[in-house]
């Protein structure tokens, strides 16, 4: 079942093309990979699924992205809706200036996302006053990230105190809380050391259970450890693309070739 | 090798100097104004309003100049603190254009070089146009004028310090701009936000040529918009030229006053600052 079906996407910055005709689909419940040399238009594809490409000035998007058959670049799209159908981690995990807490709710908040709708929560929770429902469920997600055993004692302190490998779970746990179905990663363990970049690893695969992951990276092993499929760009062109065993065990392009040999970086 | 050693020590002897210099300013200028004005510096001087014969050296105060400059800057800071916010965060990239963030950054800029008797005779002509008379509200008015410059300035360079990554982590969770600004920008910029709002007071607490003509000056306290108001820098300005010893030493206590004010003002803003400063992001 392919979740987001991408028909000849390009986009440029200005006069300069980044992305020429990219079509494919992207299955569902998985971890999708894309890989490429640097500038090959990774995090420009990744952007675009989300629509923070918007954010850019002179920024040209041609060609159309369905996620479960809306056209999400339709103009009367809800972008702010379609935002948080598809989380966004970012490479440099920025944290939101507020205390860890507020970090995790506050997507929920502004999104208007009833405790009510966690299965974790209980229904005496559920009825209970006040902040009770809302601190379950920032718990519920740092749990999910893999954070809440480190900060479960300080979540009124600031966020940016945490480290970097924190910060970065904490990001994730940011993302979970609006349920996204799509979770985009632009290369979410580069800034990381290795224990804390582990972690991210260890949750994405937790996690595909119930969401499309798609991540950016540059480093082959990465994706060959995590990724089910992959995606391989070259020059803002769509190289190849498909299932991970078939994509490493026989590729079918020259270019893929000499990228996995390591001959073209 | 050498050459280079001597370069670093010749660098670092003249920030020293500099920074010598800057603190000598301070001190030399409370130095100055304690000793001349401490000796009339009373409690007469801060509760009462100048009496009959006041400006040839007999009693009264210059509470009048105290509250109508307290007056006048809470007025103004209110006021400018109103305009000045919405126009910094407008100057952000979500809302216009480059182009024409930096236009309004350029007559902001021209405003702000603007002397401020100019604002005093463009407001004089304004009142004069509306049969107005110098009055406490033309006074916060005009000051109002001439810190917005200052202020949004500020404010536009503690908003544009806030890293874009921060402001598109906002945007990937789906805020709308305004969630965006009222939830990250403004708490990450709070600190140089009040910074802009003191910097924009010292240049309105201390100004007297806007107020000359607008604000006007009176023995009395004001107890409308539209009466006139004195003012400490005026009161500074009035009795350093009388002829009177004992009156212009009360110049100095008024200078006095007008400084303790600053300090105090900026000490709180410090704590203020440092408050907010709590969970901002470095």
């Amino acid at each position: 079942m392919s979740k987001i079906k991408i028909k000849k996407l390009s986009v440029s910055y200005g006069n300069h093309q980044v992305l020429n005709e990219v079509s494919l689909d992207i299955p569902e419940r998985q971890i999708i990979a894309v890989i490429g040399p640097s500038g090959c238009g990774k995090t420009t594809l990744l952007k675009s699924m989300n629509r923070l490409l918007d954010l850019n000035e002179d920024v040209a998007v041609s060609g159309d992205i369905a996620i479960d058959g809306e056209n999400i670049y339709r103009p009367d799209i809800d972008v702010n809706a379609l935002r948080k159908r598809v989380g966004f981690l970012p490479q440099r995990p920025y944290p939101l200036p507020m205390s860890i807490f507020d970090n995790v709710a506050f997507g929920p908040k502004i999104h208007g996302l009833d405790v009510s709708s966690l299965s974790v929560v209980s229904n005496k929770e559920r009825e209970g006053k006040g902040n009770k429902g809302t601190q379950r469920l920032v718990e519920h997600y740092l749990r999910l990230a893999g954070l809440w055993e480190e900060v479960k004692d300080r979540l009124n302190a600031p966020a940016a105190k945490l480290s970097i490998g924190q910060q970065q779970r904490l990001a994730l746990a940011r993302v979970l809380s609006i349920e996204p179905e799509i979770i985009l990663a632009d290369e979410p363990t580069s800034a990381l050391d290795p224990i804390s970049a582990k972690l991210v690893e260890t949750q994405f695969k937790i996690l595909k259970e119930n969401y499309t992951i798609i991540f950016v990276t540059h480093i082959l092993r990465q994706a060959r450890r995590l990724a089910d499929y992959i995606i391989f760009l070259y020059m803002g062109d769509l190289i190849e693309h498909g299932p991970a065993v078939r994509f490493f065990g026989e590729p079918c392009d020259e270019k893929t070739k000499a990228y996995i040999s390591g001959e073209i970086s | 090798m050498k050459k280079r050693k001597l370069e670093e020590n010749i660098f670092k002897a003249l920030m020293i100097i500099s920074l010598l210099g800057v603190f000598a300013a301070l001190a030399g200028i409370i130095m100055v104004v304690a000793v001349k004005g401490l000796s009339s510096l009373n409690l007469s001087m801060i509760i009462e309003t100048p009496k009959g014969g006041y400006y040839l050296g007999k009693e009264g105060g210059i509470a009048n100049a105290i509250v109508g400059s307290l007056y006048l800057m809470a007025g103004a800071t209110t006021l400018a603190f109103i305009i000045s916010l919405p126009v910094a965060l407008a100057l952000q990239k979500e809302y216009l254009s480059k182009r024409f963030a930096d236009f309004t950054r350029l007559v902001l800029d021209i405003l702000w070089g603007t002397p401020s008797i100019v604002y005093g005779v463009f407001g004089f002509v304004i009142m004069v146009y509306l049969g107005m008379r110098a009055s406490l509200l033309g006074g916060i008015v005009v000051l109002t004028l001439l810190m917005v410059p200052i202020m949004v300035r500020a404010m536009d360079e503690a908003i544009r310090l806030v890293p874009f990554e921060m402001k598109e982590m906002a945007y990937a969770l789906g805020t709308t701009r305004v969630e965006t600004t009222f939830a990250v920008v403004l708490k990450q910029a709070m600190p140089g936000i009040v910074t802009a709002v003191i910097l924009a007071f010292g240049r309105g607490i201390g100004d007297a040529a806007s107020i000359l003509f607008t604000a006007g000056y009176t023995d009395d306290i004001p107890t409308s918009l539209l009466d006139p108001v004195a003012s400490l820098p005026l009161a500074v300005f009035f009795q350093i030229g009388t002829p009177v010893p004992e009156v212009q030493a009360r110049a100095y206590a008024a200078a006095l006053i007008l400084l303790v004010i600053v300090i105090v003002i900026n000490i709180i803003a410090r704590i203020l600052g440092w408050r907010f400063a709590r969970h901002i992001v470095r």
